[in-house]
């Protein structure tokens, strides 16, 4: 078998070193009613001729997003990654290293990781960056943890804009730890009241919201610090802070946000990468991995994992969090793709997005029966048809065109929501595939 | 001593390191931050020019520039291969870092994760638009129950603490539905510090349970403290130690006769996989690593995916997504209704670490049932071979045969002023990267190895040779060296004390990032 | 001589009329590594006997430092916040953590003075 170095004869030579007459010697421990006779129920070894062939035959099946247009976002958005960046990663240095806990051995991941916090740092518009986590949901949940931690306070405040996936991994982590969660209702196009008071530890907000809304959460912000609240934003769409004003700019005291949009792949959904950004003066209480400056013995720059008190194998019970991984080579595509794109790359990158989704609202406004929602926005929207979204999602996919996310997928329980399309634009969006999906809508509304 | 080992004993002492205009050491390249290469305006992507258009991003447009470098295509490959050069990697050399079963990464999985049709797929597209991601995530947890003896398999978990946490929520929601809400978790003393960390999140209590003398769990200690109000063990089987707990069936009957629940973590699975099921150990619950058993590479600290598999008491609390099958085909059940009614919720966005299922079951397919069971054999006669190559010089916790790793503490290093740390770092000028040290805690100076199933005998006798070197080098009082190392890396020991003390965790223009010698 | 008193957690206290210094020992400093960084009460807050009263980190461990008496805090040591290795260098005096208005005058009664403190520590080993 390809991956077994090892021959009859080593095993041989090996057992005999060992003083074992057999392999199963070294199993004595395990108890006779759950030793095995045989193998089991499965598939004997395979090469990579009909690996490829069985996975290949399954990968067939789907619907590849660059092979049809495409206008699906809804916390995952469809960006070019250069070919750079896939070369890179896959340098079996990156792939297949370990953590970096031995930083003599690993200053190219630490670097990286700096590299990275900086990144996330300077495009979030926040003082520090850990060196990532999961994703942008489980970042939202650590975030409104460690709100909880900071004030000492026992409610959370989820606005009705965020993205429902991140509410509901909100909601399933405050089960646990307490923590008391009021998740305001949806109401796309109407701004929200958003009350709060000296028990609330934070307010959890979205920008763009998950119905494309942009709005500047500057006042809410201090409205939050005069309560003694903290104000965390998520961010799903990364790209949007090539244009946008950042969350820190606003008085962001967290930003919980999803980075799949630089660097990696779709990949139905994971792995993905979150960046979690906070003030310095909460450093010791940001979860995950942090890469720290220092020096060595020669007094020359290196880097080393840092603070690690705060983390699982040291604080144990005391821990911040219980998470072990960062999202390593996702952030290290991230670093690698935005350290192509630069600041003119990002910039130029997010302004043809949001031209993109500009030139898409002006033509699907346009059919008969639809109507644009979202009044300010980056590259998604939402719009409102004359029959259930969830509908038109369907016809549009046979004809050929994946239009969008009926919110009635993820909120299949609100009827105000059953006509509302979720669309979005990047740069990857052609003339022809406006087209193509304008005409596909109108025929459906006829 | 095995014949390559004549450098062992023959290699001349290095020449006075030479200083070099540019700090490079010949393939060593220094490199700067990408911060400290901007040149502004560059970029290394071309992009059209954006058409003009009225702006609809409602005043918010930054007015501030970003402060990111621009730079080249060339600049940027030349910084990241720079940097890449200077980490180990498993495609390098040995990790012998016990229960993070270090092996090899196949590339086929690469290959087949880089599929458009799994790569280049939306989470959220329709059903009908991704049958053969539903029929992968299907066919994984399939062959993932079959392995584990285990009715169901919760995919989503992002990575093995993840996978646990999932795995500890579930158990108190199926109490809670009960009506029968407990308040203490039992953990051994030797557990991995996620275990008590995740019970914790949960809101558990923690009571530790001590070792007894062979290294396992103490059964009688462990009878002591179950009552009432326990939920769960939490147990590592084979254990942290390397050894295989083999009081295993009279812990799972004590534990679940005290009506609680019983989690193991599956961080060493590699030892029984293809062998044993868990299942049949009387496990409830149970968090497999794809990074660490099936393969998915370690990227430098993740991603991981930690799947859990679950009895049938708990595993109508599974986490969603589920996957199921209907008469339109597979489906997704998104939502916590119909038969997901009792679960636990979303631990993650979307539906899991996709990515890694399909490098994960390119691993599996791989192998098969032969193939896997020969890696828990190869795995364990690895280990037990450095074991009998390495008892004479080191000093084994637990004396006998060991599963898949084996555990050494540092009395064969007392009164030599070497300790295992220093011990470590000079196994790095050798160009090894250490075991794991002072894990588990329950041994002073712990050192745990563990080989994988990947290593070849020659890399096992070389690794064993170097060890035994540097053994019997510190005992003689040779120990300056261990002290200085390591020399030959592109940084020698770096200041951990002075980077908490005062952490400095980006870069900031005019700060003091300048590099020390300039 | 002001009574200079031990626990078994490796904390000092000495009593200064109706004050107690409270720190950690030479013992403790050692065995931390070290000291990176230290978080402290806040003064006018209420320590109790046997309870959480700070928290010392060293690179490779955290450790809570318990009140070896009850009372109100009546200062931190900013200095150990500012410059942690000031705990490793000088932990009986500089390295102090925090004073405590006493709530008893006789809780150090019932604790090890500094010989018996010095036999507990040869103890470990």
């Amino acid at each position: 078998m390809r991956y077994l170095p090892l021959t009859p004869a080593d095993r041989a030579e090996m057992l005999a070193a060992i003083g074992a007459t057999s392999i199963d010697e070294l199993f004595a421990d395990v108890p006779a009613t759950a030793r095995r006779a045989g193998l089991v129920d499965l598939p004997l070894a395979q090469g990579e001729i009909e690996v490829e062939r069985a996975l290949s035959k399954m990968a067939a099946k789907n619907i590849a997003a660059g092979s049809v247009p495409f206008f699906i976002g809804g916390g995952a958005y469809r960006h070019h990654v250069p070919a750079a960046v896939d070369h890179l990663i896959q340098r079996g240095e990156f792939l297949t290293s370990y953590t970096p806990y031995q930083p003599e051995l690993a200053q190219g991941t630490l670097q990286a990781l700096f590299e990275f916090q900086t990144q996330v740092a300077l495009l979030t518009g926040m003082e520090v960056a850990n060196a990532s986590l999961y994703d942008g949901a489980t970042a939202c949940a650590e975030a409104m943890a460690m709100a909880h931690r900071i004030t000492r306070r026992g409610k959370a405040v989820l606005s009705g804009g965020l993205h429902p996936h991140y509410r509901e991994v909100c909601a399933t982590y405050a089960q646990f730890s307490g923590l008391e969660v009021e998740a305001l209702d949806p109401s796309p196009g109407i701004v929200e009241k958003i009350d709060l008071d000296n028990e609330t530890a934070c307010v959890v907000v979205q920008n763009p919201d998950f119905f494309g809304e942009l709005r500047d959460w500057s006042a809410l912000a201090a409205r939050c610090h005069q309560q003694g609240a903290l104000l965390i934003v998520a961010v799903t769409e990364i790209v949007s802070l090539g244009a946008v004003k950042p969350p820190g700019a606003m008085g962001a005291d967290i930003v919980a946000a999803e980075g799949q949009g630089i660097g990696n792949a779709l990949n139905f959904g994971g792995p993905y990468v979150g960046l979690f950004a906070a003030r310095e003066q909460h450093v010791r209480q940001i979860p995950g991995r942090l890469a720290g400056q220092t020096t060595d013995t020669d007094g020359r720059r290196g880097w080393v994992l840092t603070l690690s008190t705060r983390e699982q194998h040291i604080r144990r019970e005391k821990a911040t969090s219980n998470i072990c991984t960062n999202s390593g080579l996702c952030a290290l595509a991230f670093a690698i793709h935005l350290a192509l794109l630069g600041e003119t790359g990002l910039t130029r990158l997010a302004r043809l997005n949001h031209a993109a989704a500009c030139n898409l609202a002006d033509r699907l406004a346009a059919v008969p029966g639809v109507r644009l929602v979202t009044g300010s926005f980056f590259n998604e929207f939402a719009l409102r048809l004359p029959i259930p979204a969830a509908e038109a999602v369907t016809v549009l996919a046979e004809k050929g065109v994946l239009g969008g996310v009926a919110a009635s997928r993820l909120y299949p329980e609100r009827d105000d929501l059953a006509d509302l399309l979720l669309v979005a634009a990047t740069e990857m969006v052609t003339q022809q595939n406006i087209d193509s999906y304008s005409d596909a809508l109108a025929e459906i509304l006829r | 001593m095995t014949g390559w080992s004549q450098a062992l004993s023959a290699h001349p002492a290095p020449t006075e390191d030479a200083a070099t205009l540019t700090g490079n050491r010949g393939l060593q390249l220094e490199e700067k931050l990408i911060f400290e290469q901007d040149s502004a305006g560059l970029s290394g992507v071309d992009l059209p020019e954006p058409p003009v258009h009225k702006s609809r991003l409602g005043g918010l447009e930054r007015r501030e520039p970003i402060g990111l470098p621009g730079l080249s295509e060339p600049q940027v490959v030349r910084h990241f291969t720079r940097l890449s050069q200077k980490n180990y990697a498993i495609d390098s050399g040995l990790y012998p870092l016990g229960s993070c079963t270090m092996k090899h990464n196949p590339r086929i999985n690469e290959k087949m994760a880089r599929l458009p049709g799994f790569a280049d797929i939306h989470p959220l597209q329709p059903a009908s638009t991704i049958q053969g991601a539903l029929e992968l995530i299907d066919t994984l947890a399939h062959w993932l129950k079959i392995l584990t003896g285990m009715p169901a398999v919760a995919l989503s978990p992002a990575a093995g603490a993840h996978g646990e946490l999932c795995g500890m929520m579930t158990i108190r929601a199926a109490l809670t539905a009960q009506g029968d809400a407990r308040q203490r978790i039992l953990v051994p003393e030797s557990a991995h510090g996620t275990n008590p960390a995740t019970a914790a999140t949960c809101g558990y209590a923690i009571d530790p349970i001590p070792n007894n003398a062979r290294g396992r769990v103490d059964l009688a200690a462990l009878k002591a403290k179950l009552g009432g109000d326990v939920a769960a063990l939490m147990l590592t089987n084979p254990n942290t130690c390397g050894l295989f707990e083999d009081e295993i069936l009279e812990i799972a009957t004590a534990v679940h006769a005290a009506g609680a629940f019983f989690y193991c973590d599956g961080a060493n699975f590699n030892a029984i996989v293809g062998r044993v099921r868990p299942a049949d150990l009387g496990i409830d619950a149970l968090h497999l690593n794809l990074h660490k058993t099936f393969s998915t590479p370690h990227g430098g600290g993740g991603p991981g995916s930690g799947p859990v598999a679950l009895a049938t008491a708990l595993a109508s609390h599974a986490p969603l997504p589920w996957v199921v099958h209907g008469d339109k085909g597979l489906s997704l059940l998104e939502h916590a209704e119909g038969l997901a009614a009792r679960t636990i919720g979303r631990l993650k966005g979307f539906h899991g670490q996709m990515g890694m299922f399909v490098r994960a079951l390119s691993y599996i397919m791989s192998h098969g049932a032969d193939g896997l069971k020969q890696v828990a054999e190869d795995a364990v006669l690895n280990a037990n071979y450095l074991r009998v190559r390495l008892a004479g010089t080191l000093s084994q916790s637990y004396p006998g045969s060991c599963m898949h790793e084996v555990l050494f503490d540092d009395r064969f290093l007392k009164d030599t002023g070497v300790t295992t740390l220093d011990f470590a770092k000079s196994l790095i000028d050798e160009g090894f990267h250490p075991m794991t040290m002072y894990f588990p805690l329950v041994v002073h100076g712990a050192l745990l190895i563990e080989p994988t199933e990947t290593e070849s005998k020659a890399s096992l006798d070389q690794f064993a040779d170097t060890v035994n070197g540097l053994a019997v080098r510190a005992k003689s009082g040779d120990i300056a060296g261990f002290h200085a190392a390591p020399r030959l890396t592109p940084r020698r020991r770096l200041d951990e004390t002075g980077a908490a003390r005062k952490p400095l965790l980006r870069w900031r223009p005019e700060s003091p990032s300048r590099e020390a010698a300039e | 001589m002001p009574t200079l008193r031990f626990t078994k957690d490796h904390e000092w206290v000495r009593l200064d009329g109706d004050t107690a210094v409270i720190g950690i020992t030479d013992y403790a400093q050692q065995q931390l590594g070290d000291i990176v960084y230290v978080e402290l009460p806040a003064p006018g807050s209420r320590v109790e006997t046997g309870k959480e009263a700070a928290v010392v980190e060293s690179a490779k461990a955290a450790s809570e430092v318990y009140a070896p008496v009850s009372g109100e805090v009546v200062a931190v040591n900013g200095a150990i916040a500012d410059d942690p290795a000031k705990v490793n260098a000088d932990p009986m005096g500089d390295g102090w953590f925090l004073t405590v208005k006493l709530d008893d005058l006789k809780a150090l009664d019932g604790l090890m003075d500094e010989a018996a403190y010095a036999a507990f520590v040869a103890e470990q080993g």
